[in-house]
């Protein structure tokens, strides 16, 4: 009776909880390859997605996509597509999809998936288990991609 | 953020005209000889039609270092292994000129390795250090550091300008098919393979690195970012560092089987060695 009490106070919080937690990468849904939810349920910065999407030790997004809205960063990749007028071409759902892991749409990219955490092969013990941008660092990518209208 | 764009779509694009790069049909001439640094695909690199060398697509700045074996700053550590190769070492009171009289006589041998000795496939480093320790009684030089890459330099060096040729059949084929599949794996947190920089996108810019087809005819190599020579092995390690995965241990097996079927990949490009990169 006690031990009942107690889960159900628990599976509670947990409930009341997840409304506040992040998606887990392990069950966002994809719908080919299109994510509808947001992964937090917080609007994205597009100011701080700006600075994800350059930034080396986050998205490093520029290491292989131009992005003319930044002319002043010196060197922008050219691997993949560039970034001019990406808001046109892709909803919010297919940037984030796209973003969170791209090979659910894209079937063998060199695109690397900015949110998953498992089914890498030998990853560096310090990024083992890790995604490479949390949730909201999706968001905020995801906004910025938006603003990029031509 | 959006209303400027057109006028810094300009901006971006003179950028990158400041990037000074190679000249196209530059040609790699050293003391009047000319290496091939591009040649026809071999039939088993069946996705690829030509191959080059990584010298194309470096910076005219960089390139030119390698011209002239006085500017190649390589040739301060091929001058430390001369040194080293009539030096007494270990037990038996031998140095390397002890048994070879003139390393002229190496000629031949850098475009053959790897290759497979008694069931064993064995990089230059395997046979350095089998002399070292059968031989000279001596301590083995650990596989990347200076007294071997000096060494594996002044060796490769007597064979420059002729093309690369390693052995893939035979004996050498299980270690080559090990050696593809390590190629086209994807590994680390970034989830790439060799093949999705080095084969689908060379010739290409990533951020600031223009992307090569990851051939390994030039090394051991002097890279101006760490004013060393570096094995190949050690630049299998920083690539699987840069993708987030675990590297595979210098002179083991892996490492081993993918420095064959790199070589092989090469087939027909000059030997490099000591090349100059980033």
């Amino acid at each position: 009776m006690k031990l009942f009490s107690i889960t159900a106070v628990v599976a509670g919080l947990l409930a009341s909880a997840a409304f506040a937690e992040p998606v887990a990468p392990s069950v966002v849904k994809y719908e080919d390859g299109v994510v509808m939810a947001s992964l937090t349920g917080v609007a994205g910065d597009p100011v701080n997605g700006r600075d994800v999407f350059k930034n080396r030790k986050q998205g490093n997004c520029l290491a292989c996509h131009v992005n003319a809205e930044m002319p002043e960063e010196s060197f922008h990749g050219e691997v993949g597509p560039e970034m001019a007028g990406v808001a046109d071409r892709w909803s919010v759902g297919e940037l984030r999809g796209i973003v969170s892991n791209s090979k659910m749409m894209f079937e063998g990219t060199i695109m690397p998936a900015f949110y998953r955490d498992t089914g890498f092969d030998r990853p560096l013990e310090k990024f083992s288990g890790k995604t490479i941008l949390t949730a909201q660092q999706v968001e905020d990518v995801v906004a910025y991609l938006r603003t990029l209208a031509e | 953020m959006m209303m400027t764009k057109t006028l810094l779509g300009a901006a971006c694009l003179s950028v990158f005209a400041l990037t000074v790069h190679a000249e196209e049909g530059a040609k790699l001439i050293i003391d009047g000889e000319e290496l091939t640094i591009r040649a026809n695909a071999p039939a088993h690199a069946e996705n690829i039609d030509e191959v080059s060398s990584g010298w194309i697509y470096r910076s005219k700045e960089t390139q030119a270092l390698q011209l002239d074996d006085f500017d190649n700053p390589a040739f301060v550590f091929v001058d430390q292994a001369i040194d080293e190769w009539d030096k007494v070492d270990g037990s038996e009171g031998k140095a390397c000129s002890s048994c070879h009289e003139n390393v002229e006589d190496f000629a031949g041998l850098r475009p053959t390795l790897p290759r497979v000795d008694d069931g064993k496939l064995v990089s230059m480093e395997n046979l350095v250090n089998e002399c070292r320790t059968e031989r000279m009684g001596a301590e083995p030089w650990k596989w990347s550091k200076g007294k071997m890459t000096s060494m594996t330099a002044l060796i490769g060096v007597q064979s420059r300008g002729m093309p690369v040729n390693v052995a893939i059949d035979g004996d050498a084929a299980p270690f080559w098919d090990k050696g593809k599949e390590l190629y086209y794996t994807r590994v680390g947190q970034l989830d790439m393979a060799c093949s999705n920089c080095h084969e689908d996108n060379y010739d290409t810019m990533i951020r600031a690195d223009h992307l090569s087809q990851g051939q390994i005819n030039g090394f051991p190599t002097y890279r101006l970012k760490n004013a060393k020579l570096n094995s190949s092995h050690a630049r299998f390690k920083g690539c699987m560092s840069n993708i987030r995965a675990e590297p595979y241990k210098e002179g083991g097996p892996e490492f081993q089987a993918l420095e064959l079927y790199l070589a092989s990949r090469g087939q027909g490009l000059s030997v490099e060695t000591p090349s100059v990169r980033n």
